[in-house]
């Protein structure tokens, strides 16, 4: 095969790390040989099929399945009563106060709907055409309950409740308190208040979701195949959920279509399908098609965040106040709410300041539940400073950049203890910024749009400035623990070493796009001196992997990343110690350079890796108490979180008739510390800066007044398409981080953080000389020609009042 | 997502279809590329006992020219529209308005034919239709009949053909000498129109006055729609940015477009007028 | 002209349907419900499973396959459609030796993926756009994979790879037959002259 990967296997390799290596994972998606989950087939499987409530609201009368079970090839049909006894309800692993209401999640609702696709009934059928046909004959009534959708509504005393037992529609209301904010404010000269709006999104990860159960009744064994990105979390959580013992349950991951945070979840459907084939005791399957996942996967963001920034009249910041309502949907799931409280520590941002005062409200709706999407609460955090420090920026008559360079962090300043209490290990603002405004053109832009203004031009140019950071790497257990969240955040390694000098990585993160097995091999070849070609890497499978944290959060890196190093190192400790026996030298004589111990002083006395490896499989002359074994495992749990941190500049042109923009241009500058891979980092990049991109302009979960999810299809969900996203200019600079030996930082979400604010401040830096305010993401058409029209009348009512 | 159950007949010849078509009655489908119609059954929206592929009548696909007309087959594929010489020659606004239909696959299958008997106003192809006063050619149990284009769309989804009636043949005027512009205005590039206009002008011999202005609008209303009052304005009119500007201001006059997703009623009437105004200046060779 | 003849006996409608469709290179026949989606029918009755399922209303173009010598997307094709045709996966593309397209190999080489579900189609779609063009610019292979949607890449790198390809399909003078490049009309212009 012309794979194009033609490393050499001889002699050891250059340093990997740093190498735009192409990915090992490539060959198999490029030419068709995939394990998608929904590719699978075993003996005697069936097909399950699910029937969704069409009710925001509703409590369930009456479930009729009997005309669906006469139907050919019908197998069974359960409702949610029929499910109770073998399920607990869906686990929330994140008590974020101690208040916090955590209501029942049955995994097929049992008396009532709390959303337009909760489950109602499950099918099972010998193929997937009859189990969607029996659907047709499931005959349910329902007694419609009001539906509860505006945040700010739900809290009202008299609100209709979405779990009437609870008693309140407040989930929690989380505090983080630094400084003394009233002081600040008192201090300050210039208070800006401004509300912003997370609109929902919906993930869209390209592979749907799907899972296959295979038991094997006589043992208690079960197989869950599914398409996660947290197959160990979900083994955990399964074995909770279902009763089945976790010694009995395998999870496996196959190839995994793209996550983003959508499959960072313990969903019912991996437990429905578990309590099927417990029942049935025969192998089932479940795969949603790209409708359903719409109302049947969490979404994201939905959050109305209000702002409050205190500065001096020249710009410098004093403290902020931040006020979330946060639309948790009509269940907790696994970290639904704590994923606004990832971004709680975040807002400030990379600028100094006194005081800072958040609250974060969890509300209850009757829309799908949301949590993790890209970013997780960050993205939302650094859209409200980047936009706030933008609209202070013109408050104050400043450059948007000026203002940041007056408040930002300074390069020698670190590591620096933020008002939330982060310590950012490094980072260096200034350099980012200025290889982005000379990459950019800044100078140039600005002298444009000037020009357009002062034509008329009914197309104007803005320009977005983002100088964001972000915390990754999650995270620290204690500081989990401290969190109120369930588990830890450490990552597990090991290594094998095989007779024949080859090498076995076993990671406990869970790729599914993001190219460790490429990354780790270089890792760990690396420190052991071995070819890149010559390491495997394994995961997602609870048999082979059997420790892990899975991915997400940024954390794969830096955490799992990291453990495969230090792994290797322990290895390489074993080795030592066997080279230094058969070399007959002492282990601190040895030097150990490109996969080779040699005795320092004698060149000729050495000994490869690969002949020790071999050497400890004989197992014929080890030292003293030695096990014939060169293994070795960590498990790592970072000190720190990852703070990556770039300047992304955004030029729009906005056509003020139409409200249509078009990206001109998008500049961004990353600083991700040192890289393993650089063709994967800027990958992740162009990635993320299009999500983010996506959020700012095209997507939004549309619900009407009735609960019903309006953009239910991807005819109406606008993702956008290779025409719709410009062509990035990428670069990065590097600072190394301190919290880890490679210096490495996080980057999987990083782009998505920055981009959606650069993108709506290019918008408002275009509309506000004609007087608009603000314009709601996403920032479509429409929108925009509403607040210019809008900010024209009242310019002309303005001018009529004068007269 | 998985279409209901439906019988399936591939009739080999157009009469054969409108016999199978005479005796399914109104449960049974035409099917043609079904780019349409696959959707709308895997969504379970619709439920036809039957859907007739006329996938096999090769006759029904391809371009002639007929003295000043150009006789475009119903099977003729949106990407054959968009590279066929004939049309690019004498119909360019046709070609023009599919090229911009959804992407290259759906062009590969979705046809002229089925995107007028479908009849969505959101669709490109029904105001160009109209724009450029087409005939529709129908085949039914009676034989053929002839259907000005201004009188088949007659509401939401719904066109004057008959159940047992097949579309077989779209007549176009030939509009040699004719400037055109096709403007859509869709939020992605797979998007369906917020509003589009096809626009096509007629200049007075030597480089004069607008002899004839037609303008056709999509997704204004239940149906596509021509811009009457700015075409009557337009006519005997010098081609100036004012003129044209002006007769633009009245395209969305007498419509009652929707309220949805991609934007309101009030918008789209502003888009109309914006839009028009552009695929005017266009063209008239005056933008 | 012709009208319908009225003596003759009605078609009869069938619930089954026989198809004869070559996929890969492999003939296959088989009786098929007609409601049988063609991507059902590669993934599920011949387990072709290198083509994935990415929506149900024709957006994501993730199952885009050729048929008969030009892309659909095989979730909004009926089986029964493609009877008496061949049928190209991502499967079907590497050479005879097992030699990759140069498109799989543009891919490969320009990180042109990450989770790699919209790869089979994107390749198929991508494949199409260097028949018709083979010299494309950025912006044509934009608007050629305006129906194929990825969530990882930001489509920049599939931009990189299809020009790639484009120049190493050239470089090897075989740009796959359908012709020479074609464009679409203009946005607007001038009808010849009668």
């Amino acid at each position: 095969m012309s794979t194009g990967m033609t490393g050499r296997t001889e002699q050891a390799p250059v340093r990997e790390v740093g190498r735009a290596r192409t990915r090992k994972e490539d060959a198999r998606l490029v030419t068709g040989q995939t394990t998608w989950t929904d590719n699978m087939t075993v003996p005697g499987l069936l097909h399950v099929a699910i029937l969704r409530s069409p009710l925001a609201h509703a409590r369930i009368e009456r479930v009729d399945a009997s005309p669906a079970l006469e139907r050919e090839g019908v197998v069974a049909v359960f409702t949610g009563a029929d499910l109770a006894a073998g399920l607990g309800s869906l686990p929330c692993a994140w008590q974020v106060t101690e208040d916090m209401i955590l209501p029942e999640h049955p995994a097929v609702a049992v008396d009532e709907v709390r959303y337009v696709g909760d489950p109602v009934a499950v099918v099972v059928a010998r193929d997937r055409y009859a189990a969607a046909d029996a659907l047709e004959d499931v005959w349910v009534d329902y007694e419609p309950l009001p539906p509860v959708l505006d945040l700010e509504a739900a809290l009202a005393e008299d609100a209709p409740l979405v779990h009437a037992d609870k008693g309140s529609n407040r989930c929690y209301t989380w505090p983080l308190v630094s400084g003394d904010y009233e002081t600040a404010r008192g201090q300050a000269d210039v208070v800006l208040r401004r509300r912003h709006h997370q609109q929902r999104l919906i993930p869209n990860a390209m592979e749907p979701r799907a899972c296959v159960v295979v038991p094997v009744p006589s043992t208690g064994e079960y197989t869950l195949y599914s398409s996660t990105q947290i197959p160990h979390i979900v083994r955990i959580m399964m074995a909770l959920t279902t009763g089945i013992p976790e010694q009995k349950l395998r999870v496996v991951a196959p190839d995994v279509g793209g996550g983003f945070g959508s499959k960072l979840q313990v969903y019912g459907e991996d437990a429905i399908c578990l309590a099927l084939a417990r029942t049935l005791g025969q192998p089932v399957k479940w795969t949603e098609s790209r409708s359903e996942s719409y109302q049947a996967q969490h979404h994201g963001r939905g959050q109305i965040q209000d702002i409050e920034l205190a500065a001096t009249s020249d710009g410098r910041l004093l403290g902020m106040k931040a006020d979330i309502l946060a639309d948790m949907g009509a269940y907790l799931m696994i970290i639904t709410p704590g994923t606004p409280l990832l971004g709680a520590f975040m807002y400030p941002g990379i600028y100094k300041m006194d005081a800072y005062d958040f609250h974060c409200t969890g509300v209850f709706t009757t829309r799908t539940p949301t949590d993790a999407y890209r970013g997780a609460g960050r993205p939302e955090a650094t859209f409200a400073i980047e936009r706030t420090m933008d609209e202070l920026a013109a408050e104050l008559g400043l450059d948007p950049l000026e203002l940041r360079r007056r408040n930002w962090i300074r390069h020698e300043e670190f590591p620096f203890t933020t008002v939330a209490g982060l310590t950012y290990d490094s980072g260096d603002y200034a350099a980012a910024t200025d290889r982005a405004t000379a990459l950019f053109g800044y100078a140039d832009l600005r002298a444009e749009q000037r020009a357009r203004h002062a034509n008329a031009d009914p197309v104007r140019l803005g320009i977005g400035v983002s100088t964001y950071t972000e915390m990754c790497g999650l995270a620290p257990s204690r500081i989990l623990g401290s969190l109120r969240y369930a588990a830890g955040g450490w990552e597990a390694a090991s290594i094998r070493v095989l007779a024949t000098g080859k090498v076995e990585v076993i990671t406990g993160t869970s790729p599914h796009g993001q190219g460790h097995v490429t990354a780790w091999s270089q890792i760990a070849a690396d420190v052991l001196g071995v070819p890149f070609e010559d390491v495997e890497v394994m995961h997602g499978d609870t048999r082979v992997a059997p420790q892990g944290m899975d991915t997400y959060g940024s954390r794969s890196l830096v955490i799992g990343g990291i453990a495969v190093h230090e792994a290797a190192l322990k290895v390489v400790a074993k080795a030592r110690k066997l080279a230094a026996h058969l070399l007959e030298a002492s282990e601190d004589d040895l030097d150990f350079a490109d996969g080779v111990f040699s005795v320092r002083g004698s060149p000729d006395a050495r000994k490869t890796i690969q002949e020790v490896a071999f050497a400890a499989f004989a197992a014929h002359d080890l030292p003293e108490g030695m096990e014939p074994t060169l293994n070795a495992e960590h498990l790592l749990d970072p000190d720190n979180f990852s703070y990556p941190h770039g300047t992304h500049l955004c030029a729009v042109e906005v056509d003020t008739e139409t409200g249509a923009v078009a990206i001109r241009s998008y500049v961004c500058v990353d600083d991700v510390g040192r890289v393993v891979n650089p063709m994967i980092v800027e990958g992740q990049v162009h990635g993320g800066v299009a999500q983010g991109i996506a959020q700012a302009l095209y997507e939004e979960a549309v619900y009407d007044d009735a609960g019903n999810l309006v953009s239910g299809t991807m005819a109406d969900y606008l993702v956008p398409a290779a025409p719709d996203l410009p062509d990035l200019v990428t670069d990065r600079t590097e600072t190394p981080a301190t919290s880890n030996p490679l210096g490495v930082k996080g980057v999987g979400e990083a782009g998505t953080i920055a981009s959606t604010p650069a993108v709506v401040n290019a918008i408002m830096d275009a509309l506000r000389p004609l007087g608009v305010r603000d314009v709601r993401m996403p920032c479509t058409p429409e929108r925009i020609w509403r607040a210019v029209r809008e900010a024209a009348d009242s310019e002309s009512s303005r001018k009529e009042d004068a007269s | 997502m998985i279409p209901a159950k439906f019988d399936y007949a591939r009739p080999q010849s157009a009469e054969e279809a409108v016999r199978v078509l005479a005796d399914a009655g109104p449960e049974a489908k035409v099917l043609a590329g079904g780019q349409s119609l696959l959707p709308i059954l895997r969504l379970r929206l619709s439920f036809p006992e039957l859907l007739v592929d006329v996938g096999a009548l090769g006759a029904l696909r391809g371009v002639r020219e007929e003295g000043q007309e150009l006789a475009v087959g119903a099977l003729t594929t949106h990407h054959d529209m968009v590279h066929d010489p004939l049309v690019r020659a004498h119909a360019g606004l046709l070609a023009r308005a599919a090229a911009t239909i959804a992407d290259p696959a759906v062009r590969h299958r979705g046809t002229l034919g089925g995107s007028l008997a479908h009849a969505d106003p959101a669709g490109d192809l029904p105001a160009v239709c109209l724009a450029m006063d087409a005939t529709m050619v129908a085949l039914g149990p009676q034989g053929y009949r002839t259907i000005p284009a201004a009188e088949f769309f007659v509401d939401y989804l719904q066109t004057a053909l008959r159940p047992d009636e097949l579309l077989t043949e779209i007549r176009f005027p030939v509009l040699d000498g004719w400037g055109y512009h096709y403007e859509k205005f869709h939020r992605t590039a797979q998007a369906w129109a917020v509003v589009g206009v096809a626009a096509a002008v007629r200049r007075e011999r030597n480089g004069g006055g607008i002899a004839e202005a037609r303008v056709g609008l999509v997704n204004m209303g239940a149906r596509p729609l021509r811009a009457h009052l700015t075409e009557t304005a337009l006519a005997g009119a010098e081609p100036t940015r004012e003129t044209i500007g002006r007769a633009a201001t009245m395209a969305a006059e007498g419509a009652h477009p929707p309220t949805d997703l991609s934007g309101s009623a009030e918008y789209r009437e502003h888009l109309a007028r914006v839009l028009t105004r552009r695929a005017l200046l266009a063209a008239a060779g005056a933008a | 002209m012709v009208s319908p003849a009225k003596d003759q006996a009605p078609m009869p409608r069938a619930s089954v349907a026989r198809i004869s469709v070559n996929v890969d290179g492999v003939d296959h026949r088989d009786e098929v419900e007609p409601r049988l989606l063609l991507v059902h029918y590669l993934r599920d009755t011949l387990g072709r499973t290198g083509t994935p399922i990415g929506c149900d209303t024709g957006n994501c173009g993730a199952c885009t396959v050729d048929l008969d010598g030009a892309t659909v997307k095989s979730c909004q094709v009926l089986a029964v459609q493609a009877d008496g045709g061949r049928v190209t996966t991502i499967q079907g593309l590497a050479g005879p030796d097992g030699a990759w397209h140069p498109l799989q190999t543009a891919f490969h080489e320009q990180h042109a993926l990450q989770c790699g579900y919209c790869t089979p189609g994107m390749i198929m779609a991508a494949r199409d756009l260097l028949r018709e063009t083979p010299d494309p610019t950025p912006e044509q292979v934009r608007d050629a994979l305006e129906g194929n949607l990825c969530r990882c890449t930001g489509y920049q790198n599939i931009v990189r790879a299809v020009l790639a390809a484009a120049a190493e399909l050239r470089r090897q003078g075989a740009p796959e037959p359908r012709g020479q490049g074609v464009d679409v009309p203009q946005v607007s212009g001038q009808e010849a002259p009668a």
